[in-house]
């Protein structure tokens, strides 16, 4: 009879192989750390209120985001307004009415390509499409970040009318019920979930985008109200980030790692709310 | 009554049919206008000139605009970055899928999560303050600004990524198969080296594509840490990739070297939809096999 244990020469190999998982695994989460660790470090002694709360002054020399942390908000809300009914009325129309197999596909295929383009293009096109029209300002770079997030909100909505169940759809068919009051009473009171989610997700990536928004969206730091900052060129606070990282003023580099920790603070909770809300419909829909 | 709800179906339903078409109408768009803007440069200066002319001197007084700098740096990054990123990402995600208890799992989950929602300027910032100093005093170059430092930029970039599209391939896989295998007397480390990943290959093969499309897309982070030099590639040097040719010169170009940065968008745009191509590709082979 053979021995039962297994060679050496195979124990090695296996425990190699789990050393090199755990390793890999240890890197990644060690940069992760790094990361945020070090902007953490860095910034937070430099979030003072007065960063927050001014507008950078050149005569006193003193740099201020609150410009830019508007500017970030107004153009959250003015691409998501935009976007939500263009992505989420997709979504219903390639669930509920798309009959045609192959237009379906040729917009699935063209959901695809665009999430798979650069921001630096969407940067391009939407410099010469907006802001070779009206001028470089807040609304051409929201028009941009249009196009970009399309995809995201119609997937996540999509998924999410996926889960509203048949039977409830034939219900109110068989009650005599139109399409359109099917749609709006019985599909899209079902899809929320999915609307919050790619809100959060897109959310998210609007924040942490700049190379679409710096031809489109212009770099100034003045403060505006909402409608008036839409009109005019401002910087968000990633791009802010980047000129002052680019030519460190006095203060700029402060002024950078400080605007980073902000990000980061940001994208942590962004996360945090993303996981909550999946953990929370999860919950629901399983009721 | 029955024909006015009727008529409002019909409207209803092309309003919707509208809404769909919007993302094929965008797409359609940004093609169109990269081929009309892109195209004017690249009769003037030549296609041959253009693509595999190997000085970009767009400001000088005799301007020549050879873009094969930008190409070579943009394959070579992002090769450097898929051979650093894809061996770790992978073995990431082996470990994620497969092996992870579970609290290792969500903490790990969570931390690359967080990888990927970190924007690209704070990537390009700590590589601008911590890796491109590192590599000037590891190496002893005069300037840590180089190819090497924008590698290791984007091979973290892409990870997160690599491992998700690799964790959802490898829990797909069916676990009959791993039973079968751990049956036969193989253990549970070579099971899944030699049954789980060979049987998620295709959804693998589509994280490292998607990878490849996260690299050479990449702008801001690259600008902040490769030097943004039109010298050839090489590992040491100030580089310029395709992406950063275009970010860089847009801001105060004008005549034939704003075309010209408009015909580089549009060789980076080819090189994206190739890229989407494969994905496609890989991504169908995974859902039918």
């Amino acid at each position: 009879m053979r021995n039962s244990s297994i060679s050496t020469a195979r124990k090695l190999c296996i425990r190699l192989m789990k050393a090199l998982c755990l390793l890999s695994t240890a890197v990644t989460c060690g940069v992760a750390l790094f990361l945020i660790g070090y902007v953490l470090v860095k910034g937070v002694p430099n979030v003072t209120w007065e960063l927050l709360s001014t507008k950078p002054s050149y005569l006193e020399g003193a740099i201020g985001i609150l410009p830019d942390i508007l500017n970030t908000v107004y153009i959250i809300v003015a691409t998501l307004l935009i976007v939500l009914p263009l992505g989420v009325g997709a979504a219903i129309y390639l669930t509920e009415y798309a009959r045609n197999k192959r237009l379906a596909a040729v917009i699935e295929y063209a959901a695809e390509t665009l999430s798979g383009i650069p921001s630096i293009i969407f940067g391009l096109v939407g410099m010469l499409l907006f802001a070779n029209t009206f001028g470089s300002c807040l609304l051409a770079g929201a028009l941009t970040l249009v196009i970009m997030n399309l995809p995201t909100v119609m997937r996540t909505a999509q998924e999410s009318l996926k889960t509203v169940p048949v039977s409830l759809r034939e219900g109110a068919f068989g009650l005599g019920a139109g399409k359109w009051r099917v749609v709006r009473t019985v599909v899209l009171p079902g899809c929320v979930d999915g609307v919050v989610t790619g809100c959060i997700l897109s959310a998210g990536r609007i924040l942490g985008e700049s190379a679409a928004l710096l031809f489109t969206a212009g770099f100034a730091h003045t403060l505006n109200g909402f409608f008036t900052g839409l009109g005019s060129p401002g910087a968000t606070l990633t791009v802010a980030l980047y000129l002052y990282a680019k030519e460190p003023g006095p203060g700029g580099a402060e002024a950078s790692f400080a605007i980073a920790a902000i990000l980061m603070a940001l994208t942590l909770c962004i996360n945090f709310a993303a996981a909550l809300v999946g953990r929370y419909f999860k919950k629901r829909s399983a009721l | 009554m029955r024909k006015r709800q009727q008529l409002g179906e019909t409207v209803i339903h092309g309003i919707f049919l509208l809404l769909g078409l919007i993302t094929v109408g965008c797409v359609l768009l940004i093609t169109v206008y990269l081929v009309l803007s892109g195209i004017p440069a690249i009769r003037r200066i030549g296609l041959f000139d253009f693509l595999l002319g190997d000085t970009w001197a767009s400001t000088a007084a005799s301007p020549s605009f050879g873009i094969l700098p930008f190409i070579l740096t943009s394959v070579y990054g992002t090769a450097g970055a898929i051979l650093f990123g894809v061996p770790v990402g992978f073995l990431t995600a082996v470990y994620l899928a497969k092996l992870a208890p579970p609290r290792v799992k969500a903490v790990a989950e969570g931390a690359v999560s967080l990888l990927a929602g970190v924007p690209s300027v704070v990537y390009g910032l700590v590589g601008m303050l911590v890796l491109a100093p590192g590599v000037r005093k590891l190496f002893h170059v005069p300037d840590g600004s180089s190819l090497l430092s924008a590698i290791v930029v984007l091979a973290v970039m892409i990870l997160p990524s690599i491992i998700k599209v690799s964790v959802t391939a490898l829990e797909a896989v069916p676990p009959e198969y791993e039973d079968a295998s751990l049956a036969l007397g193989a253990a549970p480390v070579e099971t899944y080296f030699r049954v789980s990943v060979p049987a998620a290959r295709s959804g693998i093969a589509a994280a490292v594509v998607l990878g490849v499309g996260r690299a050479i897309g990449e702008a801001m982070a690259v600008m902040m840490v490769s030097g943004n030099v039109p010298n050839m590639p090489s590992l040491f040097q100030s580089v310029r990739f395709l992406t950063t040719a275009v970010a860089s010169e847009m801001a105060y170009s004008s005549g034939l070297q704003r075309q010209a940065l408009f015909s580089i968008a549009l060789v980076l745009y080819l090189f994206v939809l190739l890229i989407n191509a494969a994905l496609n590709f890989f991504l169908k082979r995974d859902k039918e096999g």
